[in-house]
């Protein structure tokens, strides 16, 4: 593979970046008193910070590389994962969950099926959220390792040790304040870094009616810039499958599921100030996602055009788009700024996971069947510890990562399994007060062994195959449409059982419920007409209104 | 926290409001790395700036960080942070001191 040309330059621009990093978490120390400080920012932020590291978290090395290769390889179908698969998700969380998540002062995702479902509920949940969040944690800080190692030439042992000695400084010291601080400041360098490579790509391959021209050329044709064609039912041609696979699969349950329950986005918005900022989290971070595919997907499509063998080539694989055009374009100086932000992005991954695992731990495990009723800085204490254990678990994943790429592989494929329903739980809590306790436990399982069923399954039917034509070796399966095809079933078993059991169980009295679920006030709220009500252009239903106008006009535009 | 704790007089307030700006922060760097940068694009050799479809993107990009940077050390300048209570601990203020 490809090493840059790093020079002093370039190695001072990320001194300095790494001594700010740092430096953030040392600054921040001086704001934690109690565990609510340290785990979810003292509730004090406000919503335009909360909202870009909402965006930021999710903008992780992995995904950045991930979607520049989408991008070469599906076309601008790829659109798909920002516009349909993240923007209305985004909108729905901040208009119409959040005030559920925040409003019943809940310090975490999980707990919310605590005060809503029962114990049993919980602990399913909470066990498998701290364990794919500690083991994406390492899969990210492995990933950093490869392309340190790629790209500059350190061993790898050297740039796991190093990165995850980074972020547990910034954590340990700063907290989630250390960590959202982080992710703002990376979300700016990312940008300046990405910026240049779309501008002097488009240069030289003549604009974007110049790209558009050249990538029809290319293996990927002329319907590449179709972002809905052939995505008819029964006949498919569309690299994503057909358009129930991505308007309910990727758009609905996928997308609503990741980003109205996953603890490491929504504990963004919950370390906001108040109501009002917690709901502008989200759709402050809408308004980024909407464009981020310019820096992207255009990216990766340049690559196609000017890097011969993209993708064809096992040294030069399509996640390698973005480090080539880096290479091949930018100027010491350039460099330095984009690789900050690529290494930034990289620790943001993994920080985002290991920030919102101390917070499950120390709350929804440790606190609530473990050791109860101590003082606050006892719990404090425990969210240190607990961030320290949590890297040392991430840094051994990323050497089994090493050594055994497909135990990974496996590994997340099961706890995709675990995601794919828990949009149907919760949004069955929160619109029918009649769901019962272990209807919320029972449909959690039931979706789990959906999403898994449906992928094995999958394989044997032809449908899930280019042309309908069934591939015995299985390799030319559409794996984006299984995968969408798969959430969609886990979604339907939970939403059958979750009524099923709810039928025949008792459900919670409705003095349980204020605040918890549609049309039960919480006793403890403020008085609406106490609460200062927010300016005007801070009203969420015109923040969500006008993204959510934004990504349809683009999508008339790109269709 | 009022009902949380046993005894909540015994227990530590919330130290959120010491929380520093983060607006200053980018905006050094974005001031540092711009300046650093506008400078590198007056001595970027003719060899690199090929490389860059003859764009000047040091200078382009040492300019555009210079300016973010000063606009965000301008805003704080104008707004500067306020951290309130949160409405957990929403209580008579205290002219004590906090």
């Amino acid at each position: 593979m490809l090493r840059l040309d790093v020079n002093v330059f370039d190695y001072v621009i990320l001194a300095i970046y790494f001594i700010l990093v740092v430096g953030i978490g040392v600054m921040a120390r001086r704001a934690i008193a109690t565990s609510e400080d340290f785990l979810l920012s003292g509730r004090s932020l406000p919503a335009w910070v909360t909202g870009l590291a909402f965006i930021s978290a999710n903008l992780g090395a992995i995904e950045i590389l991930g979607m520049a290769a989408n991008g070469a390889q599906y076309g601008l179908s790829t659109v798909h994962f920002y516009w349909i698969g993240a923007v209305p998700a985004m909108i729905f969380l901040g208009v119409v969950m959040m005030p559920f998540y925040y409003g019943s002062r809940v310090r975490s995702v999980p707990e919310f099926l605590l005060r809503r479902f029962n114990r049993e509920t919980h602990l399913f949940n909470a066990l498998s959220f701290a364990l794919a969040a500690v083991l994406t944690a390492g899969v990210n800080l492995y990933a950093l390792a490869l392309v340190i190692n790629a790209l500059i030439g350190w061993p790898i042992w050297v740039s796991v040790l190093l990165s995850a000695l980074f972020v547990l400084a910034y954590i340990l010291l700063g907290g989630l304040s250390g960590a959202i601080y982080n992710e703002v400041l990376q979300f700016f360098v990312i940008i300046a870094g990405l910026i240049p490579l779309v501008i002097i790509g488009l240069h030289e391959v003549g604009g974007y009616s110049g790209l558009k021209e050249k990538v029809s050329h290319t293996a990927l044709g002329p319907n590449s810039f179709d972002t809905w064609g052939g995505t008819n039912v029964g006949h498919w041609t569309n690299p994503l499958g057909d358009w129930i696979g991505i308007v309910m699969g990727l758009g609905f349950v996928l997308s609503f599921g990741y980003w109205t329950t996953n603890f490491a986005e929504v504990q963004r918005a919950l370390s906001a100030k108040d109501l009002s900022a917690a709901q502008r989290t989200p759709l402050i971070g809408s308004f980024p996602k909407i464009f981020i595919p310019v820096l992207t997907i255009i990216p990766g499509l340049i690559a196609l055009v000017l890097i011969p063998n993209l993708g064809k080539d096992k040294n030069v694989t399509y996640n390698d788009a973005i480090p080539l055009l880096m290479n091949r374009f930018l100027p010491n100086g350039a460099l330095g700024i984009a690789l900050a932000g690529l290494l930034a992005a990289f620790m943001a991954g993994m920080a985002a996971n290991v920030s919102s695992f101390n917070t499950v731990f120390t709350y929804d495990i440790w606190q609530t069947y473990i050791v109860k009723g101590r003082r606050d800085g006892y719990y404090l204490k425990v969210g240190r510890v607990v961030t320290v254990v949590g890297i040392v678990i991430g840094i051994g994943t990323a050497f089994i990562a090493s050594g055994y790429s497909n135990i990974m592989n496996y590994i997340q494929l099961l706890f995709s399994f675990f995601n794919a329903p828990l949009f149907a739980t919760f949004i069955i809590a929160m619109f029918w007060r009649r769901s019962t306790p272990w209807a919320g436990l029972y449909g959690l399982i039931a979706g789990t062994l959906g999403a898994g069923v449906m992928h094995f399954a999958g394989y044997h039917i032809a449908y899930f195959y280019p042309g309908g034509v069934f591939d015995p070796t299985h390799g030319k399966i559409n794996a984006q449409m299984l995968n969408f095809y798969g959430a969609i079933t886990a979604f339907v078993a939970d939403v059958v059982v979750t009524v099923v059991v709810s039928l025949v169980t008792k459900p919670k009295p409705v003095s349980e419920l204020g605040g918890l679920v549609w049309g039960i006030p919480d006793p403890k709220a403020p008085d609406p007409h106490t609460v200062a009500k927010p300016a005007w252009w801070n009203s969420p239903k015109l923040l969500g209104g006008t993204s959510l106008g934004i990504v349809i006009v683009l999508s008339l535009i790109f269709n | 926290m009022t009902n949380v704790s046993p005894n909540p007089a015994d227990e530590p307030k919330s130290a959120a409001a010491r929380l520093f700006d983060i607006r200053l922060l980018i905006g050094a760097l974005f001031t540092l790395y711009g300046v650093m940068l506008t400078v590198a694009g007056f001595f970027t050799s003719d060899a690199q700036r090929a490389k860059a479809s003859n764009i000047n993107i040091n200078l382009w990009l040492g300019i555009g960080m210079l300016i973010l940077g000063l606009l965000f050390l301008l805003w704080q300048r104008l707004n500067p942070l306020r951290i309130e209570p949160s409405a957990d601990d929403a209580r008579p203020p205290n002219p004590g001191g906090h």
